[in-house]
């Protein structure tokens, strides 16, 4: 147990060594979001606060909930990034050579991954706050709950791409395939616009999007307080998905790690 | 039980990745204490014999013990006590010298102190201590392969693994990593590499073992692979009289006792002789009286290479005649 320890402390440590020596990677992270959701949607879709079903005082208020949210599925799917550079390069036989446990070094990429994006969360909130007087209803406590869903939400997107990454041959084809998946997930996610608002079929699918609820719950908070009965049903289908992810991942680990 | 149990042993181990057959019932043992080297073609099955020992690999039939213990059953036992040098430069750019062989270090459960005394004294023999704190993406490549090294060293190992260690390295520092891998045999490691140069496994290997098309074509010194061509190699280029002449002429050859193999094509003529200065003027008449022209006459004492080529069947080809075609018989 010492050992796995020792293994986990020091393969963390290097996740966060590489991103020291590149923090640009973390600040576009942080200003994706910011510039294009914030300020190009936040203008230009402003009508959308007439739409039906939309709850909120403006626009802005309304989308930092999505915003959030769409900045834990680019940092969760992204995040086996790193291990399939590793993969490419030859380091991760290095690694694979010595005698460690292979679920240490799955174990310290969900521990960065996390980490780092319950920072982005964090810095959103402040964000949000500073610039456009978004401030989560529910308080300190709202804040807490909304970086308890994001880390949920993050802990089955982080299996799925540490799965794709050991899985597939290239880091082209793993950016291309998040890629395609990513928008239209955004888009059939009430991140942007209200799911009432969608097409019957848009809605339909949008209830199979595991990001809406995690959207729901986290507006809510934003918006409206502590919704109780909201907040946990959005918690079970949310750990039903981290299930999910992890029992297919963990099976994709054992075979790729053996 | 301390005998003289080998480092290495392999028995009859296959390996297929998915139809491709990568080993073919490979089998070798390598002594405690020897440089041991496995010269091949690429693709020859050198990386897949070094990942199934080193335990990332699992053969699909056949026997692998590393110092003593099963490489499938035992793998993490194994893992613990050897060394393993990539065959790429599998370093992290964003990490200095230093970081990684902290990184091995605590993945091989090494304490911090012990850590330290090791990483110093890793970066003092691969002569990287003024450049350990610098990034390794300012490297060069030598100075990744020295890293290189120093991380397959770190949990002190009784067995060191080297895939290609000096490929595409300049002269210089292939001297120097074949001196540090010297210093490291005369420590009492045993050593296991596999390499496609000729001169590396003919100068620091002690024992050699030839492979191609996934097995062991053949094994030993390479004094004694050499002796094992049977003397000096005699080439002709001839032009013949008559198309079907060098059938006979070469049948004529064998009945001389001194000459121990004759090889030919349609042009030449390959001959394995005791002495070829001795026996050189007899065959040049034998030549002419068959009525044919000698173009070119060469010869040379066998090198590492010829035992390559005989083995493997092929090499250079504009000057040696391939395997397949020399349709001659050979008596030994």
């Amino acid at each position: 147990m010492n050992e796995a320890l020792q293994e986990i402390t020091a393969m963390t440590m290097r996740w966060f060594r590489r991103l020291s020596r590149e923090p640009i990677t973390l600040v576009f992270g942080l200003i994706q979001p910011m510039l294009f959701w914030l300020i190009l949607f936040g203008n230009q879709f402003k009508n959308v606060a007439r739409l039906p079903g939309f709850q909120g005082t403006d626009y802005i208020n309304f989308l930092t909930g999505g915003v959030i949210v769409m900045t834990v599925l680019n940092s969760g799917l992204a995040g086996g990034v790193d291990l399939l550079f590793d993969k490419e390069n030859g380091f991760l036989e290095r690694l694979m050579a010595a005698p460690i446990h292979r679920s240490s070094l799955i174990l310290s990429r969900f521990l960065f991954v996390m980490v780092i994006t319950g920072f982005q969360i964090l810095v959103l909130l402040v964000i949000a706050y500073l610039f456009f007087g978004v401030y989560p209803v529910s308080g300190l406590g709202g804040i807490a709950l909304i970086l308890f869903i994001g880390l949920l939400f993050g802990l089955g997107l982080i299996s799925l791409s540490l799965a794709l990454a050991l899985r597939i041959k290239g880091h082209g084809a793993f950016f291309s395939l998040i890629g395609f998946f990513s928008t239209p997930l955004i888009f059939l996610s009430g991140a942007l616009v209200p799911i009432q608002a969608m097409p019957l079929w848009m809605q339909l699918l949008a209830r199979l999007n595991p990001m809406t609820y995690a959207i729901d719950a986290i507006r809510g908070l934003i918006l409206h307080g502590f919704l109780w009965r909201t907040f946990l049903a959005v918690t079970g289908v949310l750990i039903l998905f981290d299930a999910l992810c992890l029992v297919g991942g963990n099976l994709v680990f054992k075979r790729s790690l053996g | 039980m301390m005998g003289t149990m080998p480092a290495v042993e392999m028995k009859g181990v296959t390996k297929f990745y998915g139809n491709v057959r990568a080993l073919d019932g490979l089998s070798l043992e390598v002594q405690e204490g020897e440089i041991f080297g496995l010269l091949g073609p690429n693709g020859a099955g050198k990386t897949t014999t070094i990942k199934i020992l080193i335990t990332l690999l699992r053969p699909t039939e056949g026997e692998v013990k590393v110092l003593g213990c099963d490489a499938v059953h035992q793998a993490r036992e194994v893992r613990q006590r050897i060394g393993y040098v990539p065959q790429e430069r599998a370093l992290d750019r964003f990490l200095t010298g230093r970081e990684h062989l902290h990184l091995l270090a605590n993945l091989y459960h090494l304490g911090k102190q012990e850590a330290t005394q090791q990483i110093d004294r890793l970066l003092t023999l691969v002569d990287l201590q003024d450049k350990a704190d610098e990034l390794v993406s300012d490297y060069s490549g030598g100075m990744k392969r020295k890293l290189d090294i120093a991380c397959g060293l770190i949990p002190n190992p009784k067995l060191l693994f080297l895939d290609e260690p000096t490929l595409g390295l300049d002269v210089q520092s292939r001297i120097r990593i074949w001196d540090y891998l010297r210093q490291l045999k005369a420590q009492g490691m045993t050593i296991l590499m596999s390499t496609n140069y000729l001169d590396e496994a003919d100068q620091l290997c002690d024992r050699i073992a030839i492979v191609d098309r996934g097995q062991v074509k053949a094994i030993g010194s390479p004094a004694q692979l050499k002796q094992g061509l049977g003397g000096d190699r005699l080439l002709l280029k001839i032009a013949p009289a008559k198309s079907d002449q060098m059938g006979t002429l070469a049948k004529t050859l064998e009945e001389m006792d001194t000459i121990r193999r004759v090889r030919y094509t349609d042009t030449a003529l390959e001959l394995r002789v005791a002495s070829s200065e001795a026996i050189l003027p007899a065959v040049l008449k034998r030549v002419a009286d068959a009525g044919c022209h000698v173009e070119t006459v060469q010869y040379s004492r066998p090198s590492l290479e010829d035992v390559f080529v005989t083995y493997t069947g092929h090499g250079i080809k504009e000057e040696i005649p391939s395997e397949e075609s020399l349709t001659g018989t050979a008596h030994e």
